[in-house]
């Protein structure tokens, strides 16, 4: 949990730019009340007509959410807008509005093409990518007539094909988006024009233009809120489009603008607003309306994408249109990375470059050898003819002279000898990782139940990297835990209440309320402390009883919770579903509620609380919201007997130094030594204080509140001033210990990623006790683990504490005797370390020299667990450990906070959790459960990774070897690069003859089965020896491939020497046997043959022999009927036979032993696996058994 | 850890109100489709090897008899029918129209018997008919129909004749038509020799067209080789199909013709040849050959020794393996050799 983790408030996104500078008036004599009738659930929106307590905020406007840090909102008024900066908005004046700017309309186009543009544009972008370009450059080098190896049309054949294939794929996508954005555009919406609303499509919305929303709607572009049915400008949005938080947020209008009703009275005024940004939860604009400038705030704007709720409708001016809007400048693809094995495919693919050349450089040199031999005869030789003699003077035909035959020679023998960059590889490889996701995303075990999310793969070209993790960096709230909050215990007034704790009486009686025959209940239910209930009810006279009382007041009202009644399936019960953008709130709220104070409505100026039984209001005069400063919040309440108090809750360091201690030291001695033991069981806790305010302090406080909110310059830090000025000598009411549930299967996952020799580091904001707690329970930490803790305050101390731990894990490791004991081993029979470091200290290391020891200490150390670090902190350790290994970096977590961290690594994962879609959008990979990493790891990843690298190799050898065996044969014409094979052929050896067996084989051939690779969670280490893709495993294929072109090649030309054999005849009989050896090679390294292998094996052969049949079929082409003819005599036969067997048997041998002699862990699971001597059945029970209940005492 | 597991865990009346996104379950998407795993254990490695030999021996010592029954004479006589005065320059002689060029010489004796039918084929080594300038120089469309008569795009420098017209057919290849003839005699009595048929079926009737006809051939200021009678079709010129087909390696044979009647052994056969064909200019060679046929083709021993050879390296590597099963063997899947039981044991390490 980083600092500015939603402990007490806001969320960090939607962080401290809520700002509400002025605030509406509370409407004193408003309507009777309609909330509690049935077709107005919502008690919020419940106007009263009582009385304040405290008459002189009557006059006054009444504050509400009075501290919502105003950082930016200060900032944007300090700096005047530059008018360059800035738009106009004229409302509802069109044609003074756009006269001057160029705004957007609202119709939106996410399409890339239009049907004109498709084919210019398309073509182009697909042009950026190199390997088209190489296939260009072949082409078109292949149309200059002097250069013309093949003919025109074969020479575009396998460009065309991969830009149709792409471009088709391209076409559909756009299709699809076009349809889309046709729906989008067509919808309708209430927009005020020539004095009155007319249904209006959304794309001929304006900006400027007044547009009413009803409850339900969506909303078609950004608007500053005018009003709403609220008559204090409330109006209440659902997010969940925009950053997939399912809470309802509040958006206000301003209180001039609230009465006005475009009916009556024409609204004209003008907006000042910055130009359109990405940043959704930034705004920052000035109103001009009636004379008066009124700021206007992120939280006085609807954004398009959001839909209104609760509110029955909402008036807004157009800002921000179509493509301007905050969600279309955001909509933005997933990140590119590049796989490592790819990086790492590059350094061979200079090797073949290098090889073409080389290959190339003989060809020519050759040829010009020979030319210069023979120049003398070349008019004679009847096969080179240089004069040509049809027409009157004799000159020569294409003879450029004998420099200008070399170049050409080169340039033609690399047109001939393209396909040893194998460019292909990467069409396959785009393939194959579509098909290596799909298998993915259909896993059912990374299906996640709960939140009904499937596995995502956001990013597509890093599949094969999920099998070289080294390091898992992972958030601790929401990632290893649940994020879903429950209140476990409570120490009030210096005493621990922890009944309730996991002994829930399944006949509790669930506190409700009745209103008008209408059972009220909150929607989730609390275990509850039968003692604490006891006391609450009947001892409300004695002192503890009213400390008790306050207590679960605060937490009842010191929040941002707003109750929402629902229905249920019970006409007579309803639930209040409190919302709220905590979780930590939610569950103090539902806490409260199962103690008997039940908050049932919030309006802008009050709190409703049901006090067992008995409804109470308390007007809100004010509210310090959370910042991470102060890491505390407070609410100044009115109580109804007439008495101003000051609840204040927030973490315990802050909490513990504004606390009066003379009052009560016992009570905060005993409380902290509850606080301690509860975050040593791993709980959240808050402090909860409160303080009785004297008219005279309140009146102080008011007025410098007051000052403090409508203040121009600064006004966050005033307000944090007025807010520290308050929350002082408090009296300590006690403190809420929260658990966060570990995620099912946590602990067994870590195990698992352990024991692959992954090192798991947990980055946390959380307190050192709750972290290293909830380390013991995810069993990250195990007792025999020798702790380092490393928290200092200053650099020296740092590096002094550094150095001693590295030391100390010197002796420990030449103790155990062993260099490598951290790493592979489970940990059992060896001392293991365990690295607890805090953020304080990361300060001092990170970006400094102590890195380097921190990154030597944490290498010795099997654990490193860093708590109370900020977001980019994370990052800045995820940077650490990249920059000083090769080795792959994942990070794993579900939080905004976790965004940059995700970003930083070289894989990132986000958990679609509780916690909004940031770290889904930035992440590579989506997923429900944490526990899923380790199929994705274990299973897939190992499987990618090893289909990946086998491919690559198989790949390059393909394509080489029939590189080879054209420039065997061009050694035997002359050096004038002839080739036997037909021009078709040789096109389509790398689009049909040899493609779909390896894309097959790549997405779906394993080597292990998923029980294998579960319970032996040590054959990751393939990944991590880099076993599948090396540059030895390059050469040794190399070699093979040589071999085999030699064998392909000089068995045929050996048989046939000096024989009547014919070009083409040859020619078929070299196609055949190459496309038959490679795919039998393929067929020879296949581990797992189900039909669909097969298939794509013998099928490929099998289509290989009709193209070449049909080649042959065409009498215009030289080679007409040989494929029948030579079919027809033994030699053919006996060459194949000869040439698979000749040119397989060494790799076949090579194989076998180095199977038989030096079985890699890989080889012999599978041995295991097929003979059945592989325990498998044990450790996948206890992998997938379901630990509900944590052995955590 | 099926599927079927964990539903019901829920309620499952609750979980299908929401629309739920559980992949669907098939064997295919969980990737489990039934599927063979073979392993290469020595039993596996040692039978296939076994195979191949007792397989390619046979077929090896097959074709080496068979070869051996071929019976073939060849005479090369490119220096041999040069007259001693132009032994120098015997592009010139060869090039000049005034020689003679007329060669009567005796063949080598039959070794043993020839049965009919006897081939007669001419050699040519190294001659680049695979040359790229050579191969891409010629029409097939021009060969097949009488309209495609002007497609000669290819064919240069031989596409028209001096008139403007263009040359049928077309091209260097037809243009260096090989034109050396042969007579044989055995004791003064001529034997046949039939030029009919002695291409492939296809090429006489799709590939060279019975309804075109020579034109402007060999008209240029340079000569190839043969030249052809323009009132015989294409189809029927066989000594053109033959050579147009182009070989695939600068040393080739082409069928010449067929002797119809056996040839004992020791029967002397007296052959008179036109040398014609100018293969001096490059130092090729020229002879002439008689040969008998078998299934594998010629006299070609080189197939029955690699057959023999990949047999015997079968079995031999096949021995091998046996002998390193039984001397060392190693347990398949025997999980103790698995690197991190071997580390835990105490064995070598393996990082």
């Amino acid at each position: 949990m980083t600092s500015n983790r939603p402990l007490l408030i806001p969320s960090p996104r939607t962080p401290s730019t809520h700002d509400l500078p002025t605030l509406p008036v509370f409407p004193d004599s408003a309507k009777p009340s309609s909330a509690m009738d049935s077709e107005n659930p919502q008690p919020t929106l419940n106007s009263s007509s009582s009385r304040r307590s405290i008459s002189s905020v009557q006059s006054k406007p009444s504050m509400r959410y009075g501290s919502r840090g105003a950082d930016s909102e200060g900032a944007a008024s300090q700096k005047e807008m530059n008018d360059e900066d800035v738009r106009i908005i004229h409302i509802n004046d069109l044609a003074h509005t756009n006269e001057r700017f160029e705004f957007s309309g609202n119709s939106i186009r996410t399409t890339k093409y239009s049907v004109i543009t498709f084919l210019p544009r398309n073509l182009f972008e697909q042009f950026h990518r190199v390997a088209y370009l190489y296939f260009l450059v072949i082409a078109v080098l292949n149309q200059l007539p002097q250069l013309a190896v093949f003919g025109r049309g074969v020479s575009i054949l396998p460009l065309a094909f991969v830009l149709l294939v792409t471009a088709v794929k391209d076409a559909y996508e756009d299709y699809r988006r076009h349809r889309s954005d046709r729906i989008e555009n067509n919808r309708l919406a209430s927009v005020f024009v020539n004095n009155q609303f007319q249904l209006k499509k959304w794309k001929d919305v304006q900006v400027g233009e007044i547009i009413k929303i009803e409850a339900n709607e969506g909303i078609p572009c950004d608007m500053v809120l005018l009003s709403t049915s609220d008559p204090t400008g409330v109006a209440y949005v659902q997010t969940i489009n925009l950053d997939g938080e399912s809470n309802l947020k509040t958006r206000y209008a301003k209180q001039e603008t609230l009465s006005k009703l475009p009916e009556k009275d024409r609204i004209t005024g003008m907006i000042k607003c910055e130009k359109p940004n990405r940043n959704i939860y930034g705004f920052q604009a000035f109103m001009e309306i009636d004379g008066k400038r009124l700021s206007l705030g992120p939280s006085n704007i609807v954004l398009r994408g959001c839909e209104l709720k609760n509110t029955h409708w909402a008036l807004g001016v157009a800002v921000y249109a179509g493509r301007e809007t905050k969600v279309m400048l955001n909509s933005s693809g997933a990140p590119s990375k590049r796989s490592r094995l790819e990086t790492r495919m590059n350094h061979e693919i200079i090797m073949l470059s290098l090889f073409l050349v080389v290959l190339c450089s003989v060809v020519s040199l050759c040829a010009a050898v020979w030319l210069r031999r023979e120049n003398d005869n070349l008019d004679d030789i009847l096969f080179y003819r240089k004069k040509d003699y049809s027409e009157g003077e004799v000159k020569d035909y294409k003879y450029y002279g004998w420099a200008l035959e070399i170049v050409f020679t080169f340039l033609m023998s690399i047109i001939v000898f393209q396909i040893m960059i194998p460019i292909s590889l990467y069409i396959s490889m785009e393939l194959v990782r579509v098909g290596q996701a799909y298998f993915m995303i259909r896993d059912s075990q990374m299906y996640d139940e709960a939140s009904n999310a499937r596995f995502q793969c956001r990013a597509l070209n890093i599949n094969e990297d999920l099998g070289q993790i080294k390091y898992v960096f992972s958030d601790k709230t929401g990632t290893l835990t649940e994020n879903k909050m429950e209140f476990q215990c409570a120490s009030i007034w210096g005493v621990d209440y922890n009944g309730g704790r996991g002994s829930l009486e399944k006949d509790q009686l669930v506190h409700n309320v009745q209103i008008d025959g209408i059972v009220l209940r909150p929607k989730m239910n609390v275990k509850a402390d039968p003692d604490l209930l006891r006391l609450l009810r009947s001892e409300k006279d004695t002192n503890e009883g009213k400390h008790v009382h306050e207590f679960f007041l605060a937490l009842a009202a010191c929040n941002t919770i707003v109750p929402l009644v629902t229905d249920s399936s019970d006409p007579n019960v309803r639930l209040i579903d409190y919302q709220g953008e905590s979780p930590d709130e939610q569950a103090l709220v539902y806490a409260a509620a199962a103690y008997g104070f039940m908050l049932i409505e919030r309006t802008s100026g009050h709190i409703t609380i049901d006090i067992q039984g008995e409804r109470q209001r308390f007007s809100v005069l004010g509210l310090h919201e959370f910042d991470s400063d102060r890491k505390r919040m407070s609410v100044i309440l009115g109580c109804p007997d007439k008495t101003v108090k000051v609840f204040v809750k927030g973490a315990d360091t802050t909490m513990f130094s504004v606390t009066d201690r003379r009052l009560n030291l016992n009570i905060i001695r005993a409380t902290e030594a509850h606080i301690h033991a509860y975050s040593s069981l791993g709980l959240r806790t808050l402090v909860v204080g409160m303080r009785e305010l004297t008219a005279s302090e309140f009146e102080q406080w008011h007025s410098s509140f007051e000052a403090a909110s409508t203040a121009l310059i600064g006004r966050a830090a005033l307000l944090r001033k007025v807010a520290g000025n308050i929350e002082n000598n408090l009296i300590i009411l006690g403190a809420s210990g929260i658990e966060d549930k570990l995620q099912l299967g946590v602990p067994e996952a870590i195990d698992s990623l352990r024991t692959a020799g992954v090192q798991v580091w947990v980055l946390t904001g959380d307190k050192q006790e709750t972290a290293i707690s909830i380390g013991y329970s995810s069993k990250l930490l195990t007792r025999r683990m020798t702790q380092i803790l490393i928290n200092s305050s200053s650099k020296e101390s740092c590096r002094r504490n550094l150095e001693d731990a590295i030391l100390m894990s010197k002796k420990l490791t030449t103790v155990s005797g062993n260099e490598h004991s951290t790493r592979g081993s489970s940990g059992d029979g060896i001392t293991s370390l365990a690295l607890i470091i805090d953020g304080t200290s990361l300060v001092y290391i990170l970006d400094s020299e102590l890195e380097e020891k921190l990154f030597e200490l944490a290498n010795r150390c099997s654990v490193v667990l860093c708590c109370r670090v900020a977001p980019l902190q994370k990052a800045g350790i995820v940077a650490l450990v990249k920059k000083r290994t090769a080795d792959m970096t994942l990070a794993i977590g579900d939080g905004a906070n976790d965004v940059s961290m995700i970003q930083m690594a070289d894989v990132g994962v986000g958990i679609s959790g509780q916690e909004g879609r940031q770290a889904v959008m930035a992440s590579d990979f989506a997923m429900g459960q944490f526990r899923f990493l380790v199929p994705l790891l274990l299973v897939h990843g190992h499987w990618n990774y090893q289909r990946m690298g086998y491919m690559i190799l198989y790949n390059f050898y393909r394509n080489a070897v029939f590189v080879l065996i054209l420039f065997w044969y061009v050694l035997f014409t002359c050096f004038t690069l002839t080739t036997a094979i037909t021009e078709w052929s040789s096109m389509l050896y790398s689009i049909i003859y040899t493609a779909l067996p390896t894309i097959v084989v790549g997405v779906l051939d394993k080597d292990l089965s998923r029980m294998t690779l579960l319970s032996y969670p040590q054959l990751y280490g393939a990944g991590h020896r880099q076993e599948c893709y090396n540059t030895k495993l390059f050469w040794v294929t190399m070699v093979d491939t040589l071999w085999q072109s030699v064998a392909v090649f000089f068995i045929p030309l050996l048989a046939y020497w000096g024989s009547t054999i014919d070009t083409s005849s040859i020619g078929d009989l070299w196609t055949l046997s190459v496309v038959i050896l490679v795919n039998i090679h393929l067929a020879m390294d296949i581990i797992r043959w189900s039909w669909i292998t097969h298939a794509a094996i013998w099928g490929s052969i099998i289509a290989t022999w009709i193209c070449v049949i049909v080649i042959d079929a065409i009498p215009s082409l030289v080679g007409y009927w040989a494929i029948f003819d030579v079919m027809k005599t033994g030699p053919f036969w006996l060459c194949l036979l000869a040439i698979i067997i000749a040119a397989l048997t060494p790799r076949f041998c090579v194989k076998f032993l180095c199977q038989y002699y030096s079985p890699s862990d890989v080889q012999i699971a599978r041995e295991a696996e097929k003979f059945g001597n592989l325990r498998v059945s044990s450790p996948v029970q206890i992998e997938m058994n379901p630990i509900m209940e944590l052995p955590r005492r | 850890m099926t599927p079927k597991g964990d539903k019901g865990k829920e309620g499952d009346s609750s979980f299908a109100k929401k629309k739920s996104r559980r992949p669907k379950y098939s064997r295919f998407s969980q990737q489990e489709l039934p599927a063979c795993k073979p392993i290469l254990s020595p039993g596996w490695v040692v039978s296939i090897f076994i195979t191949i030999g007792i397989v390619f021996i046979p077929i090896g010592f097959a074709a080496l008899f068979a070869s051996e029954r071929v019976v073939e004479l060849q005479f090369q006589y490119d220096q041999d029918c040069v007259p001693a005065k132009y032994k120098d320059n015997a592009v010139a002689y060869i090039q000049s129209n005034a020689t003679d060029k007329t060669c009567t010489r005796k063949m080598p004796a039959v070794t043993s018997k020839m049965k009919s039918p006897i081939y007669v084929y001419y050699q040519i080594d190294h001659y680049f008919q695979n040359h790229r300038r050579y191969v891409k120089s010629r029409s097939d469309d021009q060969l097949r129909s009488v309209a495609k008569e002007n497609s000669t795009s290819d064919c240069a420098p031989e596409r028209f004749a001096k008139n403007g017209q263009p040359i049928v057919p077309c091209g260097l290849v037809a243009w260096s038509l090989f034109n050396d003839t042969y007579k044989f005699s055995v004791k003064n009595k001529t034997i046949a020799v039939s030029k009919k048929d002695i291409t492939w079926k296809s090429d006489r009737e799709k590939k060279f067209s019975s309804s075109v006809y020579p034109k402007n051939f060999q008209s240029g200021g340079l000569i190839g080789g043969a030249k052809l009678n323009s009132s015989i079709p294409l189809s029927q010129q066989e000594d053109l199909i033959v050579w147009m087909r182009t070989a695939a390696m600068p040393s080739f044979r082409k069928l010449y013709g067929r002797i119809e009647v056996d040839l004992d052994a020791h029967d002397e056969i007296t052959i008179e040849l036109q040398n014609n064909y100018n293969t001096y200019s490059f130092k090729g060679s020229k002879s002439v050959i008689l040969s008998t046929a078998s299934w594998i083709g010629g006299k070609n021993d080189l197939m029955g020794i690699a057959y023999l050879t990949i047999g015997g390296m079968c079995l031999f590597l096949a021995i091998c393996f046996i002998l390193m099963y039984v001397l060392k063997p190693r347990p398949l899947g025997d999980t103790s050799y698995l690197s991190w039981n071997r580390n835990a044991s105490g064995g070598r390490l393996n990082f």
